[in-house]
């Protein structure tokens, strides 16, 4: 059922329309845009026929490749050699990952057609953007994810910098620096770990740090702080966020889409993954500072929506207090809690992409957006209002769409194990409710400044809502869509965390 | 020595120095006999093309027993051969940049001897790196700086060049006076010039005061050399050298004349100091002082990061990426890891090709328009794509971003560090955050180059040397990024972990 390299071609998949691209005169707009977007299509296929097999029961252990890529001493003279392989797996949470990266990748480049000058190089940059995100969900060492991090950031500089809006420059270098700091105290602890353990491999450092006698506690806990502050600049964890605020609102929309919807999220994985994963023991002392901050993000992020007078840069702080909740399901340290916080990763991944797909839109039309001077879109563009209310009230957490189970899953598991914080947490949802409605209904309705005549969506403008809507409702009414593939994962989790 | 032992030596050892001598002493005739009206590009060419000879032969030496003639003064280890690899190709693309090279005052007078101090600089490196006695180590050395102190005051009307030329020979001749300085104790306490001997009389040193009178040697050598790997103390003469000297002379002394620095120090490192036990009589007396180099290393990366943030002269901005690197190799050699000749090794290879890709860029980009600030190369993009391009790469390795060669090369060092007992904890992190510092003047650039829009329309020239180099340079940079293990493979097959060096 499997074949072999399949994790292989999905990461590299892109790499062939990078190669048409190249061969393409960068003059011919349309030819380039369905270049563009044709090449994001085979790593979809490949990636749902990776989810279907998976969930048909295919072995995980099929799909793990594994070549020698590079040895630090020579192996003939010394008996241990530092060696680091070109391995990819996949276990059940970055399948999901995977699916939602091709998803998301190929919707972001058909939201690309608003993009207005060097069509070229910009898709060149955003397939090896979607590459390097591939292979941060595939890696199966932490050297190739530390790579496959790194390979994300130069493209989304690129992108930021040359095709965002007015401040693109200040947004690209800080987005540069805080996440170079990030990243480079992400290295730190993957090399110590490397120089003291011998091996990077997820699994096996997962079952050695397991045993007590490696490494002491306080290392353990120094170098799980160090990767929560890695993590944190990527999720970004108050007070680590200034930056992608920024970018949220300079950088061109489609860009946007795939940075909340997955670069954000790299960091909710590398939490999860390596932070609960190699450090439970540590992680679970740790916990009510995790839902603390958590609770922090929630309520910041609400209290500073509910100000802003710019609908990108609501849509940016509300990122960060929906990332409040992931902290807040890590933070519960039980299994509805984690289930909740990767449920909040996917589902906040489709409704960022749906909100900022309909920034495209609606900035294509007025080129702004601003809420005062948006009011009264509901007469111009009905659908686009209409998709603008699904998307705000499947963010705000109604019933029956994807946001709701995950607030409620991540909020039930922090009432088992910490009810006070949680009873605290449950404020920011109401806060929730109030900025995104505040801003929903001064757009849509308010004082009608938009009156010029402008055309409502076009028909290539709603497949990606119609399908990020479908997604968010499906998984809203059945959740065990996501939910049957992550039991193995959560089951991994809970049982480091010790039942 | 009679006529029968001369003979004896096995003198095809020799046969790369032999054949750059040569064509210097050819050079250097034919410079001065042929007409006015001869073009001397063809003297450039000729270089050009010994260099690439002696490169074959040196090829066709490996996996040669190591040879020692000339009463141990010259060997040929894998050490010697592995280094003289990368000299000859940096040496042979600065040979492409120096041929391409056109200042606006014209060279014509003095392009024969341009090229052939080239070969002369280079033949004091290659006998270094071969050297085994501290004699002829510190000819070579010399013959490297003097015909480097000719070439950086190359461009006579120039001012600049002038100006660099008198502070490269002041400083040189400080750091130089220091080095031998330190040498001079060496022979003193051991009384030999031979590294060999030189190691076995020092191993037996039993007096207290001997060992300090060492340790001290050992740091006034380490010192003075930090001049030739522009390195904390003497790292000032670099961003006025870069400014002032010819472009191609720039590249060689940033790329060719580094590594030639530290050849010598792990050639004295390993060969005579490594050899010493310290106070304890347990470990090596190296070991005891790795906390001094540790503070040059540091010191080396702080300053040149910090200070290439405030540059807005491209080339001095390079001169102080150039010494924060010299402080990233410096770790290595402080760390002293098991594998750290491969590593200097890898470093300084994948160091020399994005550096005289940078160096040819500029060169082409600044041809006509004397550009040298960074925010004349706004727009780059705009009027050439593939400069703009292979600018980002070679700006990326530099920064040590994953899938170029720098990154590799940081990876291996940082490995290093962490991977010897005692571990060099704030050493390793100093590498990572200057890395992330000089994230920042880089990509500083390449915003310019990439984001911004060009001052004025200037219609760029290309010569095919120049285009050479740039396009192996990125090919080079991007394929060791990806399959290091081709360069990693090469050195293990021929050259096993250098355990030759001592024997």
């Amino acid at each position: 059922m499997t074949f072999p390299y399949l994790l292989t071609l999905i990461v590299f998949s892109p790499l062939l329309g990078i190669l048409v691209l190249a061969f393409t005169p960068k003059t011919k707009e349309s030819a380039i845009k369905l270049i563009g977007v044709l090449a994001t299509i085979p790593a979809l296929i490949l990636t749902l026929y990776l989810y279907i097999a998976f969930q048909l029961g295919a072995k995980l252990s099929d799909f793990a490749e594994k070549v020698s890529w590079m040895q630090f001493a020579n192996p003939e003279v010394f008996n241990s050699v530092y060696s680091v392989n070109y391995e990819l797996r996949a276990d059940g949470f970055s399948i999901l990952m995977l699916v939602l990266t091709a998803l998301l990748s190929t919707l972001a480049a058909i939201a690309s057609i608003h993009i207005k000058k060097e069509w070229k190089g910009y898709f060149i940059l955003f397939l090896l953007l979607q590459i390097g995100m591939f292979g941060v969900f595939a890696a199966g060492n932490l050297i190739l994810f530390f790579i496959f991090f790194e390979i994300t950031l130069i493209p989304t500089f690129f992108l930021i910098g040359k095709w965002g809006y007015a401040e693109k420059e200040k947004a690209a270098l800080s987005f540069l620096i805080y996440n170079g700091i990030g990243s480079a105290i992400l290295l730190i602890v993957i090399m110590f770990l490397f120089a003291k353990i011998g091996t990077t491999n997820i699994e096996a450092l997962m079952s050695i740090l397991s045993n007590k006698a490696i490494l002491s506690e306080s290392t353990k806990m120094t170098l799980l702080i160090a990767l929560i502050i890695a993590f944190g600049v990527k999720l970004p964890i108050f007070p680590l966020h200034s930056w992608m605020v920024r970018v949220h609102v300079e950088a061109p929309p489609s860009i946007v889409m795939l940075h909340a919807g997955i670069l954000l999220k790299i960091g909710a994985y590398g939490l999860i993954k390596f932070g609960i994963g190699f450090f439970p023991e540590q992680f679970q002392s740790l916990a009510t500072w995790i839902a603390i901050l958590g609770v922090i993000n929630l309520l910041y992020g609400a209290f500073l929506a509910l100000i802003q007078t710019d609908f990108k840069k609501v849509l940016a702080y509300s990122s960060i207090s929906h990332m409040g909740i992931v902290l807040i399901g890590l933070g519960a340290i039980n299994s509805a809690g984690v289930q909740g916080a990767i449920f909040q990763v996917v589902s906040h991944g489709l409704l960022a992409a749906l909100l900022f797909w309909l920034v495209s839109i609606f900035y294509q039309r007025y080129e702004t957006t601003k809420l005062a001077e948006l009011g009264g879109m509901a007469r111009a563009m009905p659908v686009t209002a209409g998709f603008l209310l699904v998307g705000a009230l499947g963010s705000l957490g109604l019933p029956g769409m994807s946001g709701f189970i995950a607030e409620f899953m991540s909020f039930l598991g922090l009432f088992k194990s910490m009810p006070i914080l949680a009873a605290v947490g449950c404020l920011g949802i109401i806060l929730t409710a109030v900025y995104l409605l505040r801003a929903v209904l001064s757009i849509t309705f308010g004082e009608g400044k938009t009156t010029n005549k402008v055309k409502d969506m076009e028909t290539i403008e709603k497949i990606p809502a119609v399908i990020l809507v479908c997604l968010i409702v499906a998984i809203g009414v059945y959740p065990d869509l996501i939910a049957s593939g992550l039991t193995n994962t959560i089951e991994t989790i809970v049982i480091g965390l010790g039942g | 020595m009679d006529l029968e032992t001369l003979l004896s030596y096995r003198w095809s050892a020799m046969t790369p120095e032999f054949i750059i001598l040569g064509v210097v002493a050819v050079l250097s005739l034919l410079d001065l006999f042929l007409p006015r009206s001869f073009n001397r590009k063809l003297l450039g060419w000729l270089s050009f093309a010994s260099i690439i000879a002696a490169l074959i032969t040196v090829f066709t030496l490996i996996g040669d027993t190591p040879v020692s003639i000339l009463y141990d003064t010259f060997r040929l280890d894998s050490f010697a051969i592995a280094f003289k690899i990368l000299l000859l190709i940096g040496a042979a693309l600065a040979m492409l940049l120096a041929i391409s090279y056109e200042p606006e005052e014209k060279l014509e007078e003095y392009r024969g001897e341009f090229y052939y101090l080239f070969l002369t600089a280079l033949l004091g490196v290659m006998v270094m790196s071969s050297s085994g006695d501290l004699i002829t180590l510190f000819v070579g050395l010399e013959l490297l700086s003097i015909s480097s102190y000719i070439l950086v005051g190359m461009r006579k009307n120039y001012l600049p060049s002038n100006e660099s030329a008198m502070k490269y020979v002041i400083n040189g001749a400080i750091a130089t006076a220091i080095t031998l300085f330190g040498m001079s104790y060496v022979y003193g306490i051991s009384g030999t010039t031979n590294i060999k001997e030189m190691a076995a009389a020092l191993g037996a040193i039993d007096q207290q005061q001997h060992l300090f009178l060492l340790a001290l040697a050992f740091l006034m050598i380490v010192v003075g050399l930090a001049f030739k790997i522009s390195a904390v103390p003497f790292h000032m003469w670099a961003p006025d050298v870069y400014e002032g000297a010819p472009l191609p002379v720039t590249a060689f002394l940033s790329v060719v004349s580094k590594t030639a620095g530290f050849i010598i120090i792990i050639r004295i490192f390993i060969g005579v100091f490594f050899q010493v036990p310290d106070l304890s009589g347990n470990n090596s007396l190296i070991l005891s002082l790795q906390n001094y180099l540790a503070v040059i290393a540091g010191a080396t990366m702080l300053i040149g990061n910090i200070v290439a943030l405030r540059q807005s002269n491209i080339k001095r901005m390079l001169a102080y990426s150039s010494i924060a690197h010299a402080g990233y190799l410096l770790v290595a050699v402080t760390a002293f890891s098991p594998f750290m000749i491969e590593t200097l090794w890898f470093y300084l290879g994948a160091y020399l090709f994005m550096t005289l890709g940078v160096f040819a860029i500029i060169q082409v980009a600044a041809w006509k328009a004397k550009k040298v600030q960074i925010n004349e190369f706004a727009g780059l993009y705009r009027s050439s794509p593939f400069l703009a391009v292979s600018l980002a790469i070679l700006f990326l390795s530099l920064a040590g971003i994953p899938g170029t060669s720098g990154f590799i090369g940081k990876l291996n060092i940082f490995m290093g560090a962490l991977s010897t007992e005692p571990t060099h904890y704030i050493l390793a992190s100093l590498l990572i955050a200057t890395t992330v510092i000089s994230y920042i003047y880089y990509f500083r650039v390449l915003a310019a180059v990439f984001f911004r829009q060009p001052q004025q329309e200037t219609k760029i020239s290309f010569s095919p040397p120049a285009v050479i180099v740039i396009s192996l340079c990125v090919a080079v940079t991007v394929i060791l990024g990806v399959f290091p293990n081709i360069a990693f493979d090469f050195l293990h097959g021929n050259f096993l972990s250098f355990n030759d060096f001592i024997q």
